[in-house]
C-alpha cells in the first residue's frame, strides 16, 4: 500500500464505527477496563514473594535458658510464628506431611550440656520445602541468626563459645527496593501482563470476528484499503492499552505507593512500541484463527509462556539458558525490563535502549509476517 | 466511460484456488441497464466471478473492462462506482440502520452525506426506525437495507449474490420490482438466483458450472439452443411409468411436475422411437416447448459428465 493512496477520511470512519461497537459491547469494555483494574488489586495486595510469620512447631526436649532464647530469636525474626509444641518427633512428621506447620525446630535432650561443653550440638530445623520460594528466606534468618542469637546468655566464662566474628564486614546495599516489597516489582510488571493479554486477545477477535460475521467481504468491496481497514481497527485499541497504562500507574502511585523514580512521560512514548508489537501479534492470528474461539486460544498459546518466561512470575536468571533465549525473543521480557527499570531504578533513555531495539525486531518480523498472512487470506 | 457499449465486457477470466480451476475461461458481455442473470449449480463459481469483478479476488488470468475500468488494473476506480451486495447479510448487527448506512457513506466519501443518508432512510421508510439495531430486523428489512447500503453511492453497476435466499415471496416481488426500476434508469444488474421465475426475469441469462460457461442469452435463445425436445404425460400410476421409461436411450431426464410427467431428451427422433410403447391407452402424450427449468437441468447433467 502506498501512502498517498491512504485516505485519512475513510480511515476515521472506520475508527468511529470501532468506538460505536465498542461502547455497545459493554461486557468487553468492561473487560478492557474493569478487569486489569481488579487484577491489579488483586495481585498487587495478594502476591507475595517474601512470606513472614510462618507456622512452626517447636519440640524442646532440653528447657534451658539457651532453649528458650533461640526460640525468642526465631520469633523475633517475624519470619516463624511458633503454634504448636509438639510431643514427639513422630507429631513433627505428622504436622509437616498434614501442612499445618512449615517449620519444625527440634531441640535435642542434651542440648545445653554439649553447648556448654564446646561440642557444637546439632539444633535440627525441619522445613516443607514443596514451595522452595517460601522457606527460602526464612531459611537465610536462621543462618544469620545462628551466630549472633545465643551472645547474650553466652557471658562471662562462656564468651568463648561465642561464634568468631568473621574476618572481615560485609556491607550489603539493596538497591531500588530495599525493604523487598513484592509490590514494588509486581505493579509494574503487570502493566506489561496486562497490556500483553488484552492487546493479543481484542485485536485478534476484532479481526476474526469481522470476518466470521462476512462484514470484512463487504468492507474490502468497498474503496477502503486493507491498510486502512487494519489501522482504522487498531488504533481504538491503542487507545484502551494507554488508559490501561494510565490507570495502573495511578494505582501504582496513590494504592501500592509505588516510588516513581524515572519519568512517566518516557514510559507512556516507549509504551507505545510495546503496544503496537503485541496488537502485531494479534492481527497475525487473526490471519491464521478461523473462528473467534481459535483466535483466543492461540492469544493464549502466546500469553502463558509470556507470563512465565519472561521475569514476571520468577525471576530471569534462575531460568537455563535455553529459556533465557526464549525468553529474550518475547516483548514483554523487555518491556519488563523497561518498565522496571524507568520507574524504580530512575533509568534514561539510553539506559532502556537495549531492550527496545528487540521489541522492535519483533515487532518487525511480526508484521511481515502478519502482512504476508493477510494479502494471502484476501485471495 | 470509454466508448464501448458494453458496461462489462471481459474475456478468459480464470480463477484457480491451488490446482482447482474454480472459473474457467469465462467470458462475459453486459450491456449498460440491463439485468444480467447468472445461474449455475452450488458452487460452480459464480460468487468467485462476481469477487472478481469487483476487486476482492484476483483473477489469474483474462482481460477486459468493467465499466470502462481495465478489470485487472483499475480495480479501485471500479470498486468506486460498483455496489456488490453478498450472499449473507454483511453490515453491522450492532451498529443502527443509520449508522451503518452513514458509515458506508463515509467509506464512499460521498460529498452531501447526511442528504444522501437521509434519502436513503426514506426511501426505505425506516425514516422512524434509523435509531434500531440493524441485528433485530427481519430477514426480508435486512435485505432491504443492505440493497439501500449498496446503493448510496449510486453506482453503475450492481451485483447481487443470491440476494432473495431465505426472503418471502411478497418482499421478493418487491425486490424485483425495484430492481428493474433500477435498471430503467441505467443501472447494470448482475444477479446470481438459483430461482427459475428469477432467472426468467432477467433480461439475459448465463448459465455456468464447474466453472464453464455453458450457456447464454435471452430465455428463449437459451432454450432454443439447448435443443431440447419435451413431451407432457397425463395418466395413472405416472411414478410407475417414470420408472419404465427412466434409462431408456434418448430419454434424459423424467421429471415430476404436479400431476404430470416432463419426458426429455435431445434427440427428438431416438426419444419418440423410446417412448413410443408406452403411448397407448391410459396415457395422453403431449410435446410441449420446453421450459427453463428443463435446460438447465439437463445442461448440469451434461457438464456433470463432461468436467467433473
Amino acid at each position: 500500500m502506498k501512502l498517498r493512496e491512504f485516505n485519512w477520511r475513510r480511515f476515521w470512519a472506520i475508527v468511529v464505527k470501532e468506538f460505536i461497537q465498542m461502547r455497545r459491547d459493554r461486557l468487553t469494555f468492561g473487560m478492557m477496563v474493569g478487569i486489569p483494574l481488579l487484577q491489579l488489586v488483586l495481585f498487587g495486595y495478594a502476591i507475595n514473594s517474601d512470606p513472614k510469620h510462618l507456622p512452626t512447631a517447636v519440640y524442646s526436649a532440653d528447657n534451658s535458658v539457651f532453649a528458650r532464647t533461640l526460640v525468642w530469636g526465631l520469633r523475633n525474626s517475624s519470619y516463624f510464628d511458633v503454634v504448636r509444641e509438639p510431643k514427639n518427633e513422630a507429631e513433627i512428621q505428622k504436622m509437616l506431611a498434614r501442612g499445618t506447620v512449615q517449620f519444625a525446630v527440634d531441640i535435642p535432650v542434651d542440648f545445653t550440656r554439649k553447648l556448654l561443653r564446646g561440642e557444637k550440638p546439632d539444633l535440627l530445623l525441619e522445613a516443607d520445602a514443596t514451595d522452595p520460594s517460601a522457606v527460602g528466606y526464612a531459611i537465610a534468618a536462621v543462618n544469620q541468626l545462628s551466630t549472633t542469637v545465643l551472645n547474650r546468655d553466652l557471658t562471662g566464662s562462656l564468651e568463648d563459645l561465642r561464634g568468631a566474628p568473621p574476618p572481615f564486614n560485609l556491607v550489603v546495599h539493596q538497591h531500588y527496593n530495599p525493604e523487598n516489597n513484592t509490590q514494588y516489582n509486581i505493579v509494574p510488571g503487570l502493566m506489561g501482563v496486562m497490556l500483553t493479554m488484552t492487546m493479543i486477545i481484542i485485536t485478534a477477535l476484532a479481526i476474526t470476528r469481522e470476518r466470521e460475521r462476512g462484514t470484512m467481504e463487504n468492507l474490502l468491496s468497498t474503496p477502503a484499503r486493507p491498510g486502512e481497514v487494519m489501522i482504522g481497527k487498531i488504533v481504538p485499541y491503542i487507545t484502551v492499552g494507554y488508559i490501561q497504562i494510565f490507570l495502573i500507574l495511578l494505582a501504582a502511585r496513590y494504592l501500592f505507593h509505588v516510588p516513581i523514580v524515572g519519568s512517566v512521560p518516557l514510559l507512556v512514548v516507549l509504551a507505545f512500541l510495546f503496544i503496537v508489537a503485541n496488537l502485531a501479534v494479534g492481527i497475525t492470528f487473526s490471519t491464521i484463527a478461523r473462528n473467534q474461539l481459535q483466535a483466543v486460544q492461540m492469544a493464549f498459546f502466546f500469553f502463558l509462556p509470556s507470563l512465565l518466561l519472561s521475569g514476571y512470575m520468577f525471576p530471569f536468571r534462575g531460568m537455563p539458558d535455553w529459556a533465557q533465549d526464549v525468553g529474550e525473543v518475547l516483548p514483554l521480557t523487555h518491556f519488563l525490563r523497561v518498565v522496571r527499570g524507568i520507574l524504580l531504578k530512575g533509568n534514561g533513555f539510553m539506559d532502556v535502549m537495549p531492550d527496545l531495539w528487540p521489541i522492535a525486531l519483533f515487532l518487525v518480523v511480526m508484521l511481515t509476517v502478519g502482512i504476508k498472512r493477510y494479502r494471502q487470506t484476501l485471495d | 466511460m470509454s466508448a464501448s457499449e458494453f458496461a462489462i465486457d471481459v474475456r478468459s477470466v480464470t480463477k484457480k484456488f491451488d490446482d482447482r480451476t474454480v472459473v474457467n475461461d469465462i467470458a462475459m458481455q453486459v450491456r449498460p441497464g440491463e439485468i444480467y442473470g447468472f445461474l449455475g449449480p452450488n458452487g460452480s463459481g459464480k460468487t468467485t466471478f462476481l469477487r472478481m469483478l469487483c476487486g476482492l479476488l484476483t483473477p489469474d488470468g483474462g482481460s477486459g473492462q468493467c465499466l470502462g475500468f481495465d478489470f485487472r488494473r483499475d480495480t479501485p476506480e471500479i470498486k468506486k462506482r460498483v455496489g456488490y451486495m453478498t450472499q449473507r447479510f454483511s453490515f453491522y448487527e450492532d451498529l443502527t440502520i443509520e449508522e451503518n448506512l452513514g458509515f458506508i457513506a463515509k467509506l464512499y466519501e460521498i460529498p452531501e452525506r447526511k442528504t444522501a443518508v437521509e434519502k436513503s432512510l426514506e426511501r426505505l421508510g425506516m425514516v422512524e426506525r434509523r435509531r434500531q439495531l440493524a441485528g433485530t430486523l427481519s430477514g426480508g428489512w435486512k435485505q432491504r437495507l443492505a440493497l439501500s447500503a449498496c446503493l448510496i453511492h449510486e453506482p453503475q453497476l450492481l451485483l447481487l449474490d443470491e440476494p432473495t435466499a431465505g426472503v418471502d415471496p411478497k418482499a421478493r416481488r418487491d425486490f424485483w420490482e425495484e430492481i428493474h426500476k433500477l435498471a430503467a434508469d441505467g443501472l447494470t444488474v448482475l444477479i446470481t438466483t438459483h430461482y427459475m421465475d428469477e432467472a426468467v426475469r432477467c433480461h439475459r441469462l448465463a448459465y455456468i458450472a464447474y466453472g464453464n460457461l455453458l450457456a447464454r442469452g435471452s430465455v428463449d435463445e437459451v432454450v432454443k439452443t439447448a435443443n431440447l425436445t419435451t413431451w407432457e404425460v397425463t395418466g395413472p400410476e405416472l411414478p410407475v411409468l417414470a420408472e419404465k421409461i427412466r434409462g431408456q436411450p434418448g430419454v434424459e431426464q423424467v421429471v415430476a411436475f404436479g400431476t404430470t410427467l416432463h419426458v426429455s431428451g435431445r434427440d427428438a427422433a431416438q426419444l419418440r422411437e423410446s417412448v413410443s410403447p408406452w403411448m397407448t391407452g391410459a396415457y395422453r402424450w403431449q410435446q410441449i416447448e420446453s421450459g427453463l427449468e428443463d435446460v438447465f437441468i439437463s445442461l448440469m447433467e451434461t457438464a456433470r459428465d463432461n468436467f467433473s
